[in-house]
């Protein structure tokens, strides 16, 4: 029979298992596995991580551009309608009011995962992998980050050095 | 029977220049002017008699149906949030807050201010999951059932747009109100379950030393935190000011930063995933990002610092006569509590204390409060605020320099010239009464 205090004891020794002090916690959490998370898992980090299968050059997506971009980015990138932004402008930012476009990015795989995450604006999610990487090569081409003929695929598009690469600055790094 | 002594009356003459009065005497003992008390023209302050009082038609039936969920006064129709983008175009859109029609500390939750950059999305709460993964022991996925079943905190904390007040960047001072320079900040009390908590369940890979929240809008926005942060202060809010999280705000829930720039505070949040770099998103590699004077950027420029703006009397309002006003405004800090606030009325000759509302909360909104007696000439009204950690809010010459302005007139409120203005707001009040925005 247990006894009062051998209860006690068996409550202890769940709450604090394995002898350290770890608070409890509901565990309402579902458990699910990394490939059930594929259609939500759609960034791309700067080394290149996260970049799918598929390549593009710059021509390839000059067609598809000119369909699903231009409308509101501007033929070949300049000259959108009001309240839209371009696509190419120098990598110049000698005013704190300076317009910043793909030029200013640090990282070519921010330009890949933005438009991966949500464009076009009106039906985000829809392109594929290899209109990605053609959309991707043609906007850097554009900005003669890249060459008219270039081919970028998951090795090529993180190797691409960004003009702007070696202007930033960390605010606070003890923060990080 | 016993006579209590009072307590000497607060000096009532002025402590700083153009009629800055002691705090002192807003510590509910009444306002005392010797002067005015002294003259006893038919009590009256003014010296204008008041009209004998009648009934209204209010007063004289019954009112109208209690309402199932209420909204202000028909009167009170101009207290509304001003658009950027009323028609839904293409674009984001972005609602202010009018702080210069409010008062107190906690912004209604009709009123708060939101910037949505693909419009709002039309959420159910049953469908609506988070999934936490990446670079941790376990992937979970919580649900806005289960998350309602986690211990909760209930937290007062601002939230600001890293481009409120860009308009203050501006060469020449834009005649705008509160609401259209520093509308993009609000405060309210959240309710929800710590990130620290969650992250307890899933386990952290010692790798992980960033993660980013994503949200369920048709960009996917996300943002990337440091682990650190997160561990620190961060919640997954469920409820704004006691009902649920309004859907401009981040129906059903939404990552709360507190103290961070408004967009890292992921509205809609779906995915938490821990990383081991910074994502470099769109927002943070790009829009969140400022270029300095002097050619060089700043990333992670993440905290919202030491704040004051005078609501009022601002402009938008105009004073009607010489004689007793009260200046109020807000003050904030992303670093902790605002630990004093001085007020000017000589644009910045001379300084005041102001009281500051209890209870003063860290990352939250205080209240400031200083007596004031226009003598019907030109002031310049300007408020000044320090927080605990000892950082003081900015001079406009000393934040010019190292930040910069545009080198011609900014011509729309509504432009972002740059972000992180945190330098103070001067209203200059004229000899009719009537304000405007000026440098000084």
């Amino acid at each position: 029979m247990f006894t009062r205090n051998a209860l006690f004891a068996l409550s202890l020794a769940f709450t604090f298992g394995a002898g350290t002090a770890v608070a409890e916690t509901p565990g309402l959490g579902k458990p699910i596995n990394e490939a059930d998370i594929t259609a939500w898992n759609i960034d791309v980090l700067p080394d290149g991580t996260g970049l799918p299968p598929g390549s593009g050059t710059p021509t390839q997506g000059a067609a598809v551009y000119s369909q699903k971009c231009a409308i509101c980015h501007g033929e070949n990138g300049v000259n959108p309608p009001a309240g839209y932004l371009p696509l190419v402008a120098p990598s110049k930012f000698d005013r704190i009011d300076a317009l910043k476009t793909v030029t200013y990015y640090k990282y070519a795989t921010t330009l890949f995962d933005v438009i991966r995450r949500s464009m076009p604006y009106q039906m985000p999610k829809t392109l594929t992998n290899d209109e990605l990487y053609a959309l991707s090569a043609y906007i850097l081409s554009l900005n003669k980050i890249v060459g008219e003929n270039d081919v970028m695929d998951a090795k090529t598009l993180p190797q691409v050095k960004m003009p702007n690469r070696d202007n930033f600055i960390i605010w606070a790094p003890d923060k990080i | 029977m016993t006579i209590r002594k009072r307590r000497k009356a607060p000096p009532l003459e002025p402590v700083a220049g153009n009629g800055l009065l002691d705090r002192r005497m807003l510590l509910g003992r009444g306002i005392m002017f010797a002067g005015a008390m002294g003259t006893g023209a038919a009590g009256s302050l003014t010296g204008a008699g008041a009209e004998p009082l009648k009934n209204d038609p209010w007063s004289l039936e019954m009112g109208s149906v209690v309402p199932a969920y209420q909204v202000p006064s028909r009167f009170e129709k101009d207290v509304v949030r001003t658009r950027s983008n009323p028609n839904n175009e293409f674009r984001n859109s972005h609602a202010r807050t009018p702080h210069h029609l409010l008062q107190g500390t906690v912004t209604p939750n009709g009123l708060f201010f939101s910037i949505s950059h693909s419009a709002l999305p039309d959420i159910d709460p049953a469908q609506h999951k988070l999934v936490i993964h990446g670079l941790v022991k376990q992937p979970l996925v919580y649900t806005v059932e289960s998350l309602s079943r986690y211990p909760m905190v209930t937290r007062m904390h601002f939230v600001e747009c890293a481009g409120n007040s860009a308009p203050m960047f501006s060469n020449e001072p834009v005649q705008a109100t509160a609401q259209a320079l520093h509308g993009l900040v609000s405060n309210a009390e959240w309710t929800g379950v710590l990130l620290s908590t969650l992250l307890e369940e899933t386990g952290i890979d010692p790798k992980a030393k960033w993660l980013f929240g994503e949200g369920a809008d048709s960009l996917s926005l996300h943002r990337s935190v440091p682990v650190k942060k997160a561990l620190d202060d961060a919640m997954i809010a469920l409820y704004q000011n006691g009902e649920r999280v309004q859907p401009g705000n981040g129906y059903p829930m939404r990552l709360l930063l507190p103290g961070y720039q408004g967009n890292m505070n992921i509205k809609h949040v779906r995915r938490i995933k821990l990383i081991d770099q910074p994502a470099m998103s769109f927002y943070e590699a790009k829009t969140y990002s400022q270029i300095l004077p002097d050619g060089k950027m700043w990333l992670f420029h993440f905290t919202m610092e030491v704040k004051s703006f005078i609501t009022h009397p601002s402009f938008g309002h105009s004073l009607k006569e010489p004689g007793y006003y009260e200046i109020s405004g807000i003050a904030y800090s992303g670093n902790g509590r605002i630990s004093k606030v001085l007020v000017s009325a000589d644009g910045g000759k001379s300084w005041a204390q102001a009281a500051l509302q209890e209870p003063v909360l860290p990352k939250a909104f205080t209240r400031f409060r200083m007596p004031w007696r226009w003598d019907g000439q030109p002031a310049v009204l300007q408020s000044r605020a320090w927080d605990e950690s000892g950082a003081v809010q900015p001079l406009r010459p000393e934040f010019v320099a190292a930040r910069g302005q545009t080198s011609t007139p900014v011509t729309n409120p509504l432009g972002f010239p740059n972000q992180h203005y945190n330098s103070i707001t001067s209203w200059g009040v004229d000899n009719s009464g009537g304000i405007k925005h000026v440098y000084a």
